[in-house]
């Protein structure tokens, strides 16, 4: 066992994440704290990894892992962390990070931790759980850990340098993988851009059914702005999936985002909250997003937006 | 083709989370299907309905009121209902992968739903796990699944729209961020009928693992910012919204 931390870097069309700079930064202050190592792990190809602030870089490249691929990534990761024997293990809790972290886990019988906010140099790793609505602080048993990491919980910059990578092969064979990247997915196009609005009037689940949407329009018609969603909306079919703002949707930063019948779950938060104007309603008094938003109100969104059409 | 969906019973988040001690105090809350596993269910009946087979729908009963979940289920195109007599709400993402995975080895499974994730994950998701405990292949944060022979093609959101699309040799377990079509609905009589016909097999669980994990501490967080509230009848919060919007240019 080590004292070091292994960081999975996450990259996409030759640009790393914020996420990956945040938790290299967060590692180097483990090590520093704990005489160890930072280490970055960059997997796949077609990126420039002398970007980080770390005290180490390794850099598996192989053909198989041009593209992301979760039993491919899952392997080699494995082998590496085998290897290294680190006291964590940090991944991003994002698109590909959940596909490997419990994974990883549940493969090696080392604890995991998710919705990771914080982690502490007694290794206590504060969560944030239930929809946001509550905090935990869990402490892992055994000589290893793994903590997937909130997006937004570190510094940027802490992490960003320029250690140079070593390079290395595969260290595991990747010949016979059951999963198979196809091909990449692009947005399909058509639709307004959102992340390209001034304004945007902005429903959730409150909005209750798919015949309410139009209220939301009207709305937004009378100010010039643009209607979006968070993630139920688009999953029950109430509006296009280019509308969504959030984790798995779009980031948006526009001057105003008003926001009805949306609880502000973390996955909403990482798509809105650099908005320079947050108005938030919703009828639930402690819905996390008042936590947020620079104005709210407790009321019915209905109620409000009707006297909003009257008064405009 | 033998279609499985491992569900998760959750506190619901709608309300209130009242705390007793270091956990939420399961006897004040009221339990839920986890949203990701209505659109898992969803995808699953609809993947049975394109090549045909069975879909069993298993879960753990945390706090022994998970039949009319299954009944649900049931409802909505499922055939057969499992269900894994844990009775401890505190079960956590670990033990209740390790149960399922002990329960679903004897379905000879070609292919596992799992909702992406739910809001108390906090030692991981039971997709993944399930995984890993099956030694099957994972994908997560699905959006659309295809079956043809024994291979599946699954797209998998990262976000904003962009993705990818694999192809994945079976059996493997699939994470389901949302079905092809927003689920069914099901009809209150339907539901009700099958509540009186249905039958719910019943598993002891069966393996054991722990998350490693001890909560030391369990709060609602400690709060940095707070909106400026707006107070009054919806007629003047709205009068309020609209005064603020015209005085910064934005209306």
């Amino acid at each position: 066992m080590s004292n070091d931390i292994l960081v999975i870097t996450e990259h996409m069309d030759g640009k790393f994440s914020d996420v990956s700079f945040e938790m290299v930064g967060k590692a180097k202050e483990l090590a520093n704290a704990w005489g160890g190592q930072s280490i970055a792990v960059v997997v796949g190809g077609g990126v420039s990894s002398n970007v980080f602030a770390s005290d180490s870089t390794i850099h598996v490249d192989d053909a198989a892992l041009s593209n992301f691929n979760p039993e491919a990534y899952g392997k080699v990761i494995e082998a590496l962390v085998k290897e290294k024997s680190p006291k964590v293990v940090m991944f991003g809790w994002t698109a590909t990070g959940m596909d490997l972290a419990a994974w990883l886990s549940a493969k090696l019988g080392v604890p995991c931790a998710a919705y990771v906010k914080n982690i502490g140099a007694d290794m206590t790793m504060s969560c944030q759980a239930y929809g946001g609505k509550m905090s935990a602080d869990v402490s892992p048993e055994g000589d290893m850990a793994i903590a997937a990491c909130l997006a937004g919980s570190f510094p940027v910059e802490a992490g960003q340098g320029s250690t140079a990578a070593t390079t290395m092969a595969s260290p595991v064979d990747l010949g016979s993988l059951k999963v198979k990247f196809v091909e990449a997915i692009k947005p399909a196009g058509g639709d307004v851009d959102i992340t390209s609005q001034v304004k945007l009037v902005s429903i959730g689940r409150g909005i209750g059914g798919k015949e309410n949407v139009e209220l939301a329009e009207e709305l937004a018609g009378k100010i010039g702005a643009t209607v979006s969603c968070s993630r139920p909306v688009v999953d029950a079919g109430w509006l296009p999936r280019t509308r969504q703002v959030g984790k798995s949707g779009l980031k948006v930063k526009p001057k105003l985002y008003l926001m009805l019948g949306i609880s502000g779950a973390p996955e909403h938060l990482e798509g809105m909250k650099s908005a320079e104007l947050i108005i938030a309603v919703n009828t639930d008094k402690k819905a996390p997003i008042f936590n947020v938003a620079h104005y709210g109100a407790t009321a019915d969104l209905f109620e409000v937006a009707e006297a909003m059409l009257e008064l405009l | 083709m033998n279609i499985v969906v491992a569900i998760k019973h959750i506190p619901s988040i709608a309300d209130d989370l009242p705390v007793s001690g270091n956990t939420v105090d399961f006897d004040s809350v009221d339990f839920v299907l986890n949203e990701f596993d209505e659109q898992s269910i969803e995808q699953a009946v609809l993947v049975k309905e394109a090549v045909g087979g069975t879909v069993t729908v298993v879960g753990v009963d945390m706090i022994g009121e998970l039949d009319a979940v299954l009944h649900l289920a049931l409802a909505k195109g499922a055939d057969k209902a499992v269900k894994i007599t844990g009775d401890d709400p505190a079960a956590d993402s670990h033990t209740q992968a390790k149960w399922l995975s002990e329960a679903i080895k004897g379905m000879s499974a070609d292919i596992i739903f799992a909702g992406v994730q739910a809001s108390n994950d906090l030692d991981g998701q039971i997709g993944p796990m399930l995984a890993a405990y099956l030694d099957m292949p994972y994908i997560g944060g699905v959006s659309s699944v295809e079956v043809a022979g024994d291979s599946a093609t699954v797209n998998k959101e990262f976000a904003g729209g962009v993705g990818a699309k694999y192809e994945v040799s079976l059996p493997m377990v699939v994470g389901v961020q949302a079905s092809v079509k927003p689920p069914r609905y099901a009809p209150v009589s339907k539901v009700r009928q099958v509540a009186q016909t249905a039958t719910i097999e019943k598993v002891a669980p069966s393996g054991e693992v722990s998350s490693g994990l001890t909560m030391k501490k369990m709060a609602p967080p400690v709060v940095t910012g707070h909106a400026e509230m707006i107070e009054g009848s919806s007629k003047e919060v709205a009068a309020k919204i609209v005064e603020l919007l015209k005085s910064k240019g934005l209306a």
